[in-house]
């Protein structure tokens, strides 16, 4: 089948809603579901269809394999991936998280007025890029013990906060609490132990950054207020996952779960997508090492956040409780969770995997904490460097159509070798500095690869979870100062 | 294409490539080359500190996927960034191939060395070692 047939056979449903059919791919159990635009899908790599339809050959899966409007090519699952599988007929597939396990975003909302911080920035970005160590090779400030590394798999976020980093309610603010109580530091193997104990506390490298941001844009006043957000004001985003304790779970238990597809008769269109059923010894464990993982995630996006806390004290001499600094909300954006959703009109408990999705939970939902339940859970979608990334609020029909999930960013269309040789860090640094845009990163190489203009438009992206109800606009932040690793 | 070699091919997101060897041995070190060279430029590192590889997967493909695995690991772990790689043997027995090698480069160091992109992992997806007509190809997809 060449590249146009693929493309001739998927069917728009309606505006923003394309569908894979069954006859696309033999095997296929359930049809695939694109949320995109027409402009987006014209982009739209062949690629990305077949994976989203190897995702929609495996067993128990429900309703739809689905892709967001950042769907890209990816391993196993499409980057965007979101599919949700019966929890007793259906499979657990680490390559429907991916390798960095809870890689996801939080923002800090303050009482500062961006007039007051855009004079101190350079020094501001210089501080943040000290206290928060980052890059390839970087190591922690932090030396955790043996235990403590147990009890940050064991409890995340709510850890860090007990050990003195940072406040309760940081953790009432965070998706579910900041820990997923599913987690068993027994399943973690040895060497994630190893790799994960040095780098607690590090923001990584790649995509992951820190970010100073003005809210430049308030779409929905009632909303942006229940989230403490201000026009003029200056937020703080923090983009981090596992690091190599999450990577290294994940390709432990790749390799586990290639067995255990043999082991259990499922045939895979892709040895990326090795899955075991979600009841199986192998199932259970890959969960509970994944919720290990994921906790570890929360607990460093939490202990990174105190620094930033730290850093603004130094350099405003104002305590953070006074500058406002409260964290807004913290989401995952590489996970599976055991959820409850509604199918063919029953409640039913299904593994739903968000692969470069986040989890967007509309108003009287209860896993939303109290403070923001009439108004839906804050998404957050980080722009690409340089460019407005978005606050939304889970929409009605999100759990009806995604299962409860958005897109997580803009999506890249173009990769790092060719980023590198078509872009050149320090011509970029300073287009974004006659931007207003501050930038520190440990190479220029770095900011090459990560250019705006590798990835789709942030604003297209969102643009189509708001028009489908998925995921509202609630604010728009530009970004005054960038820190990369 | 050199044998020899490896070549990188486009992916949107991640990095791509395809290693060549006559032999599997060599096929395996020049995947270790490929992955490296994504995360520095490996031609200037000099063979400071070496560790011995030995290990056993019940097929190639498996075997390629451990191999780059734990090179990943030793050097965040061991901290010795790789420049050169070494695989002595890849023998098969009753069920298994096992390899033995070396791996050496220099110890880590930020002031030192200029990284370019953090590989996060070795991955599944397309991997393949293929036999061809002069000797083996492989095909790896890593995440960065």
């Amino acid at each position: 089948m060449t590249q146009q047939q693929a493309k001739e056979l998927v069917r728009k449903v309606k505006e923003n809603i394309f569908e894979i059919p069954t006859d696309f791919q033999e095997g296929m159990r359930v049809p695939g579901r694109i949320f995109v635009s027409d402009k987006l899908m014209n982009d739209l790599e062949v690629n990305t269809l077949r994976q989203t339809a190897n995702v929609a050959m495996l067993p128990g899966i429900q309703k739809y394999s689905m892709a967001m409007p950042d769907a890209h090519f990816g391993y196993g699952f499409p980057i965007g991936g979101v599919a949700a599988f019966d929890a007793h007929e259906g499979i657990i597939s680490p390559g429907g998280v991916g390798f960095d396990i809870n890689c996801g975003v939080r923002i800090i909302r303050t009482d500062m007025e961006a007039s007051e911080v855009r004079p101190h920035i350079s020094e501001l970005m210089d501080e943040l890029f000290k206290a928060v160590p980052s890059g390839v090779g970087s190591k922690s400030r932090l030396r955790v013990s043996g235990s403590e590394l147990d009890d940050a798999f064991n409890y995340g976020a709510r850890w860090a906060v007990e050990s003195g980093y940072g406040v309760e309610a940081d953790i009432e603010h965070c998706e579910d609490g900041g820990f997923m109580d599913a987690a068993d530091p027994l399943k973690v193997g040895d060497k994630a132990r190893k790799r994960g104990k040095p780098q607690f506390g590090t923001l990584g490298s790649g995509n992951h950054f820190l970010e100073v941001q003005e809210v430049d844009k308030i779409y929905d006043p009632e909303i942006a207020k229940a989230y403490g957000i201000r026009e003029g004001t200056i937020t703080i985003m923090i983009h981090c996952g596992s690091r190599g304790a999450g990577h290294q779970i994940c390709t432990d238990y790749l390799r586990v779960m290639e067995q255990a597809s043999r082991k259990y008769g499922i045939d895979l269109p892709d040895k990326q997508l090795a899955c075991a059923p979600a009841d199986s010894r192998e199932g259970q464990d890959y969960f509970k090492a994944m919720a290990a993982g994921a906790n570890y995630a929360w607990a460093n996006r939490q202990v990174i956040n105190h620094w930033v806390r730290e850093t603004f004290e130094r350099v405003f001499g104002r305590d953070a409780d006074e500058l406002g600094m409260d964290l807004v909300y913290d989401v995952a954006h590489n996970v599976a969770k055991l959820e409850e959703h509604e199918i063919d009109g029953e409640k039913k408990s299904v593994y739903v995997h968000r692969k470069g999705a986040t989890r967007a939970f509309p108003a009287g939902h209860t896993d939303i904490p109290q403070a923001y339940r009439s108004v839906g859970q804050p998404v957050l979608i980080p722009g690409s460097m340089g460019t407005p990334s978005y606050i939304l609020h889970g929409g009605e029909r999100a759990m009806e159509l995604t299962f409860g999930s958005a897109c997580h960013g803009a999506g890249r269309v173009m990769g790092r070798g060719e980023a590198k040789r078509k872009f050149r860090g320090e011509v970029l640094e300073k287009q974004l500095a006659e931007k207003g845009i501050t930038v520190k990163a440990t190479h220029p190489s770095m900011l090459a690869e990560e250019a705006p203009e590798v990835y789709k438009s942030s604003s297209e992206v969102v643009n189509v979870v708001h028009e489908l109800n998925i995921a509202r606009k609630v604010v728009r932040v530009k970004p005054i100062g960038v820190a990369k690793g | 294409m050199n044998i020899p070699g490896y070549e990188y091919l486009p992916h949107p997101a991640d990095v791509r490539f395809t290693a060549y060897g006559a032999t599997l041995e060599e096929v395996f070190e020049q995947a270790a080359h490929a992955m490296f060279h994504v995360i520095i430029d490996t031609a200037a590192l000099n063979p400071e500190h070496s560790v011995d590889i030995k290990l056993e997967s019940e097929e190639i493909d498996n075997l390629l996927y451990d191999y780059l695995s734990e090179l990943l690991y030793l050097f965040e772990v061991e901290e010795i960034v790789f420049g050169q790689f070494r695989v002595d043997s890849i023998e098969k027995t009753d069920g298994s191939y096992i390899l033995h090698g070396q791996a050496s480069g220099e110890i880590t160091d930020p002031e030192r060395h200029s990284f370019e992109t953090e590989v996060k992992a070795v991955t599944y997806h397309q991997l393949e070692v293929t036999k061809e007509e002069g000797g083996y190809s492989a095909h790896v997809i890593v995440d960065t």
